[in-house]
C-alpha cells in the first residue's frame, strides 16, 4: 500500500493505492489518526480509487478515522470507491455511516 | 470424478506480508475452477479473514508460526443433488478458539475490529470451527455455481 497527503485550504486528501490488510492497515491509520486527532484538519478526504483489496483490519482503520473525525468535529470523507472496496463495506453493513462521494470535485466542494 | 480431489496444500508461516501471495494464489485458483469474479473475491476475503485472525488472535501476532491451508474440489449434497464445491481447510497450533467470541458481534455496534468473522460467514456457504490434537481447524466451503448456473457454462 502506498499513501500520500495533498494539503489543500483546510483539508487533506489522502491518495490510497494497492493492498490495504492486516500488514498495511497501521500504515494507512497512523497519517490519518494524526491528522484529526493532532492537526485537526476540519476535513479528511480519502481517494480510495487506486486501491485494490480491503479487508477487515482496513476497514477498521476507515472506522477509527470516523470516530476520531467525529470527536473533533471534522468531516470525513470518502471518493473513488472501486467495485471491490464498496463490495466489502456493504458486507460490514457500515457503508451507510461514511460519507461517501463520487470523485473529488463533489468530495471538496464547498 | 472422485468427490473429493486435493487442488492445493499451502505451508505458510503466520506472518501478514504472506496474505498477499495467498490472495494472488487463491483469485486465480478460485477464477480456474469457474467462480464469478464476485464469488472469486469473496473467496479470497474470506480466506485472507481467515488467515487474519489466525496470525492475530491463535498466534497472537508471532509472525513465524505454521499455517497449513489444504484446498480440495469436492462434491456436497444440496438442492436435492450433489453439487461441486471448493473445501479450504486452515489448521494451525495456536491458543485454543474462544467459542463465546464465535458468535461475532452486532453490526449496529460502530467500533473497529470483529468484522472478519462477520466477512468469514457473508462469503462462505458453510463454516465450521474444531479443535482436536492440539490444532484448531477451520474448515470453510464455497458452492460452485452457488446461483444455479450450469456447470461449464
Amino acid at each position: 500500500m502506498q499513501i500520500s497527503a495533498r494539503h489543500l485550504d483546510k483539508m487533506t486528501v489522502f491518495d490510497i493505492s494497492g493492498d490495504i490488510d492486516l500488514s498495511t492497515s497501521p500504515e494507512l491509520r497512523k497519517p490519518l489518526l494524526r491528522e484529526l486527532r493532532e492537526l485537526r484538519t476540519p476535513r479528511v478526504i480519502l481517494n480510495l480509487k487506486a486501491v485494490r483489496y480491503i479487508d477487515s483490519s482496513g476497514v477498521a482503520s476507515l472506522v477509527e478515522g470516523l470516530k476520531a473525525s467525529r470527536d473533533v468535529g471534522s468531516r470525513f470523507i470518502l471518493f473513488g470507491l472501486n467495485t471491490t472496496v464498496r463490495e466489502v463495506l456493504q458486507l460490514s453493513k457500515l457503508v451507510r455511516i461514511f460519507e461517501i462521494c463520487e470523485n473529488e470535485e463533489q468530495a471538496v466542494a464547498p | 470424478m472422485d468427490r473429493r480431489s486435493l487442488l492445493l496444500k499451502m505451508e505458510l508461516r503466520s506472518n501478514p506480508e504472506t496474505l498477499c501471495m495467498v490472495r494472488g494464489a487463491l483469485g486465480q485458483l478460485a477464477e480456474r475452477l469457474g467462480f464469478s469474479e464476485s464469488e472469486c473475491r469473496a473467496v479470497v476475503l474470506g480466506v485472507d479473514e481467515a488467515l487474519t485472525n489466525i496470525i492475530r488472535h491463535a498466534y497472537a501476532g508471532q509472525p513465524d508460526q505454521p499455517i497449513e491451508v489444504w484446498f480440495h474440489r469436492i462434491q456436497v449434497p444440496a438442492r436435492g443433488a450433489g453439487v461441486e464445491a471448493l473445501e479450504i481447510i486452515l489448521l494451525d497450533q495456536g491458543k485454543k478458539l474462544d467459542e463465546a467470541k464465535l458468535s461475532g458481534r452486532a453490526l449496529e455496534d460502530v467500533r473497529p475490529g470483529g468484522l472478519g468473522l462477520h466477512f468469514i460467514r457473508e462469503t462462505m456457504d458453510e463454516v465450521e470451527f474444531s479443535h482436536t490434537n492440539g490444532r484448531n481447524q477451520l474448515r470453510l466451503v464455497k458452492l460452485l455455481h452457488a446461483q444455479g448456473t450450469p456447470a461449464g457454462s
